[in-house]
């Protein structure tokens, strides 16, 4: 008799378990650090979906689509949030991402309307320096300054990957030739953004290639307003970050919601002081105090999400071949 | 009692022959010039060296083969008899049981063993904390414990004066003749073989001779072994 | 004799447990780079650019390497003739460098060598051009401050090894400096340095995030950092097999003819005693010495102050999350000392039965492997089966003990053999075998340097970042990966007071080991 009813407590119980679903998302990892969004996003989306997110950090936006090829069809993924633009071809690519209808009220600068993936932030690549130096107005200009600066590595990371692109998508086939000038300007090449935006703040260059975000935290997090972001006229590439469904998911519905809510104003309130980037659909309320502050350029760059891999090679040859010298 | 039955003995280049019979309860010397092979005729009879041709017998039983372990002997070497990191009641112990964990009987034999060689109140020490002379009666404790049937002994008291060495050799005599033990003694000084020794074994150039009886020996040494003594 | 013996001690040690260890440090190896070539695409060999970081790689391993060793011979010349006062000190900090993770290293390095650092300002203030360590310089520096001190242990075990008779004698002739160096000093000098040379050769051929921060540009790549781009990047299965192929054969050959030089690495119970010495009495050359050991000692310690310095500063600003993040790394540290342990001992008594070492050669490729190309190659094993998040733990355990299992050979097997040469015979005639043995005689034997090991097992695996990357358990975060994450979300401050706690927790660890190993033999 007492085994029956422990058995029945048990089945009951895991039935109960067995309720609640589970989402798993696959994003980066500052976005699941205790400083990021993840926790508040976590915490809103369980209070309206009745079910378990479980958001999975795994290093950054390359690392990201690298782990997704990896796993392959078999992924326990369900959503996968934090490629940008630069990666989506290479996304589409992989045959694991499905349309997933997205209703969101945009406030880019430019038209979305893919049907794949959802913008839920963005930013303008820039460089960043102390306000006490007077910086160069465009890129031609830099090269031809000594102003120090320091790059990411585009095979290793996005911003990189941005920088690469605004180069081209600004210049075109001047682009060598502004490498060229500018290769005497670089300090070093980093393998991701943190170590750059480090060796900046440790003094070792005066400029750093950011986001014209990267300001905010300083004034909003650290009430320190000594950075600002340098406005070239050449206008600024965009990175714009995405969340998209994977073909394999078993929890579909849950997916379609997911991304439903990321462009909401729930989730969209969260991200500029945990993301430090431009929501995508900005919230009633406005942005938050400190971000009027912020550069913001005459011209949005971009190159169409298809054309990428292909101008990437060659932009990557002649980054080498300029930089290698 | 110990039967080597043409043996031979090889290290390297050297070689050895020896075919000899050992008796129960008999004390031999070894004796003979440096580097003729004392030494490793006493590895092989505890089976560090194997024989390259030969075989042993131990009372009838085939023991060529036997690991040293299982071998009815027990050794003391010129030095490393004793380890540091044990007690000496521990290093006596392993005498009775090589995993150290001694029944109540096990540990009075142990410092009964103790007693017999004057180290009562050492008990717990370290080797490290002994002297040459008290490091040596440890080791012949053990011996004592072990009680095997043959003890050999290579040169364990060579770093000790003479009048210790002497003591060592008489606490020796009284440990054997307590077990009833044959003992085979490695020595350089032919006042030893007098004192204690019943027969010696003269080993030169390549072969270890037969047992001869000590006295008569010693009294009329043939050629080679006058070359020897001087 | 003690061919003999040894023989039948090797069984008493478990040979076979010796052998199926090995065979599972190449089983990880192999099995990962044979998954990796299996879902490859037959594309193109290695491009020009590969070839590019390979001869970037060797050039700069090979410069490193020279330059390690050649200024540690008169570090170690000085230190091992004079007595002062914190010299037990500055020989275990020699230690330090090498233990310290690489990217906190090389941060104090910039604070002390950057542009904005303290060299620069003193230069700066004394009207002088700056120095930049940006490049294939910067690339050796950093190098030379990470091994340049475990080259002068690796030297100064050699002068110790010299027996004070032979300085007795040297003094009695009044040997002039010249002909001491001769007839002393050279031949000591030509038994150690090969292997010294090897070793750093091997540690720098696989070095990764020195390249990174300080190489300048894509001229400065090594093959691990193309390893890494061609695994995250383009994704290039096949590229990457090849990269991790030759990197094998590269730093694996290397690792074959050091092992016939490789000095052992001894303790540093050794290296206080110092030999008494008649030579090199003069005032000039006692002159001379200081100013070695003070700038040696400068150059070591303070790049480590500046560590320390930036990381109180940032101490408050810590969230609690790293703290639980400490806990983490200090769990897989312990249990990789563990893993280690087990892999090490029965290999190391199994090489210590052999005549050569030949099979340690297994436990240096392990150092010449690529983490990363085992972590993936792993996860492309186990995923269609299992959940390859439950193995991040093992996987990481078993990686980290493979990183240090060479060390812990080296610093395992030569006094193994000693106490089998002393005391094998005693314990094969007590009938004292396999598991007694270690038990009873061998653990307590090597209690000293069974701690040094697990203590550098314990401090490399406390700063490893390598395959907990892509196995990343999400609830159960490493303080180096916490340490990463502050500075990928702008919190510098507090990255650097994670990377104190880190410097701290490793030297912490190393050093309650390799003092509890030395309690433990003395007791």
């Amino acid at each position: 008799m007492k085994y029956l009813t422990f058995a029945t407590a048990t089945l009951a119980a895991s039935a109960a378990w067995a309720e609640t679903p589970v989402l798993t998302v696959y994003t980066y990892d500052s976005f699941v650090s205790d400083w990021g969004p993840g926790p508040a996003i976590e915490t809103a989306f369980e209070e309206v979906c009745a079910c378990d997110l479980n958001l999975v950090g795994l290093g950054d936006g390359a690392a990201l689509l690298a782990r997704l090829k990896l796993e392959g069809a078999r992924s326990d993924a369900d959503v996968v949030m934090g490629l940008d633009t630069s990666l989506i071809a290479a996304a589409k690519e992989t045959g694991l991402f499905k349309e997933t209808p997205v209703s969101a009220d945009y406030t880019l600068p430019i038209e979305w309307t893919d049907p794949v993936f959802a913008a839920y932030d963005w930013g303008y690549f820039a460089f960043v320096h102390d306000k006490g130096l007077t910086p160069p107005t465009n890129f031609k200009a830099l090269g031809e300054s000594d102003v120090s600066i320091v790059i990411q590595d585009p095979r290793s990371s996005t911003p990189g990957l941005g920088l690469l692109m605004w180069v081209k998508a600004a210049y075109g086939d001047e682009a060598p030739a502004v490498w060229e000038a500018m290769a005497d300007n670089v300090v070093t090449v980093t393998k991701g953004w943190s170590e750059a935006y480090g060796l900046f703040l440790e003094g070792e260059a005066d400029m750093v290639l950011s986001y014209t975000t990267s300001p905010a935290y300083h004034l909003i997090a650290e009430e320190d307003d000594s950075k600002a972001a340098a406005a070239f006229d050449e206008g600024h590439y965009m990175q714009i970050e995405v969340v998209g469904t994977l073909a394999g998911t078993d929890q579909p519905e849950l997916a379609e919601q997911f991304l439903n809510f990321m462009v909401s104003e729930a989730a969209q309130t969260v991200l500029p002081t945990t993301n430090w980037m431009y929501p995508a659909v900005t919230p009633a309320a406005g942005l938050p105090k400190g971000f009027e502050t912020l550069t913001v350029p005459k011209k949005a760059l971009l190159i169409p999400a298809g054309d990428v891999p292909a101008i990437r090679e060659e932009a990557l040859a002649e980054w080498l071949k300029a930089l290698s010298q | 009692m110990l039967r080597l039955e043409e043996a031979m003995i090889e290290q390297g280049d050297f070689r050895m022959a020896a075919d000899f019979t050992l008796d129960a309860g008999r004390k031999y010397a070894v004796i003979g010039p440096s580097g003729a092979g004392k030494s490793t005729l006493l590895a092989a009879l505890c089976g560090f060296v194997p024989l390259a041709a030969g075989r042993m017998f131990w009372e009838g039983r085939d023991i060529t083969g036997t690991p040293p372990g299982e071998r009815p002997m027990t050794m003391l070497f010129q030095d490393n008899n004793l380890f540091p990191h044990l007690s000496v009641l521990q290093n006596v112990g392993l005498g009775l049981r090589p995993d150290l964990r001694l029944s109540a009987m096990e540990r009075d034999r142990v410092t009964q063993a103790l007693a017999r060689v004057d180290l009562g109140a050492f008990a717990q020490a370290k080797p490290g904390t002994l002297s040459g002379g008290q490091q040596s009666r440890v080791a012949l404790a053990r011996v004592l414990v072990q009680a095997r049937p043959l003890v050999l002994l290579d040169e364990p008291f060579a770093a000790l004066g003479p009048s210790l060495r002497n003591e060592m050799l008489d606490l020796v005599q009284d440990t054997v003749a307590q077990t009833g033990a044959a003992l085979v003694m490695v020595t350089h000084a032919p006042q030893d073989v007098r004192r204690i020794a019943d027969e010696v074994i003269f080993v030169e150039g390549g072969r270890a001779h037969a047992p001869r009886p000590a006295v008569a020996l010693m009294d009329d040494p043939p050629p080679e072994l006058r070359a020897y003594l001087g | 004799m003690a061919q003999g013996v040894v023989a039948i001690i090797q069984q008493s040690i478990s040979r076979k447990s010796g052998i199926s260890a090995g065979l599972a440090v190449l089983a990880l190896i192999l099995v990962a780079l044979i998954a990796v070539l299996s879902r490859a695409q037959a594309g193109a060999g290695l491009g020009p650019s590969d070839w590019v970081s390979i001869r970037f790689t060797v050039s700069q391993a090979v410069c490193s390497a020279v330059l390690s060793v050649l200024l540690a011979v008169p570090v170690a010349r000085a230190m091992s003739r004079r007595r002062f006062f914190g010299r037990a000190a500055l020989v275990t900090l020699l230690g330090a460098p090498f233990i310290l993770p690489v990217i906190v290293a090389v941060f104090g390095l910039l604070t002390v060598f950057g542009r904005g650092g303290w060299i620069n300002d003193m230069l700066g203030a004394l009207g002088l051009p700056g120095v930049s360590i940006y490049g294939f310089h910067g690339v050796v520096l950093a190098h030379v401050f990470f091994n340049m001190p475990l080259a002068t242990r690796l030297l100064l075990q050699g002068w110790q090894a010299v027996p004070a008779e032979r300085f007795r004698l040297a003094a009695q002739l009044r040997l002039t400096p010249r002909a001491m160096f001769q007839a002393v000093e050279w031949p000591l000098l030509v038994q150690v340095v090969p292997g010294a040379l090897a070793l750093v050769f091997v540690i720098c051929l696989t070095s990764f995030a020195v390249a990174l921060t300080l190489g300048g540009g894509p001229r400065a790549t090594t093959i691990e950092l193309a390893i890494y781009q061609a695994f995250r990047f383009d994704f290039d299965l096949g590229r990457a097999a090849l990269l991790s192929v030759v990197q094998l054969v590269l730093a694996g050959g290397m690792a074959l003819l050091a092992l016939r030089f490789v000095p052992s690495i001894s303790i540093g119970g050794g290296l206080d005693r110092v030999m008494p010495r008649w030579d090199a009495r003069g005032g000039g050359q006692r002159f001379g010495d200081s100013c070695v050991i003070a700038l040696a000692a400068a150059f070591l310690l303070v790049p480590l102050a500046a560590v320390v310095l930036r990381g109180v500063m940032g101490l408050p600003e810590m969230p609690l999350a790293v703290y639980r993040a400490a806990g983490v790394s200090i769990g897989v540290a312990v249990t990789s000392i563990a893993v280690m342990l087990a892999l090490a001992l029965p290999m190391a008594g199994w090489i210590a039965g052999r005549g050569k070492g030949g099979a340690e050669a297994i436990g240096l490729l392990g150092l010449s492997a690529s983490p990363l190309m085992i972590g993936t190659g792993w996860f492309i094993v186990i995923n269609p089966y299992a959940d390859p998040f439950d193995f991040a733990l093992v996987v990481t355990v078993l990686v980290n003990a493979m990183m240090a299992l060479p060390f812990a050979l080296r610093i395992l097997v030569p006094p193994l053999r000693d106490a089998v040469a002393h005391y094998g015979r005693l314990s094969a005639m007590l009938g004292i075998g396999g598991w007694q043995l270690w038990r009873v005689v061998l653990l307590p034997r090597l209690a000293p340097q069974i701690g040094f090991a697990a203590g550098l097992t314990g401090a490399l695996s406390m700063g490893d970042l390598g395959v907990i990357a892509l196995f990343a358990d999400p609830d159960r975060v490493t303080l180096p990966l916490q340490m990463v994450r502050l500075m990928g979300a702008y919190r510098m401050d507090a990255a650097a007071g994670a990377a104190l706690l880190l410097l701290a927790l490793s030297l912490g660890i190393f050093w309650l080991c390799d003092k509890g190993g030395r309690w433990h033999a003395e007791a």
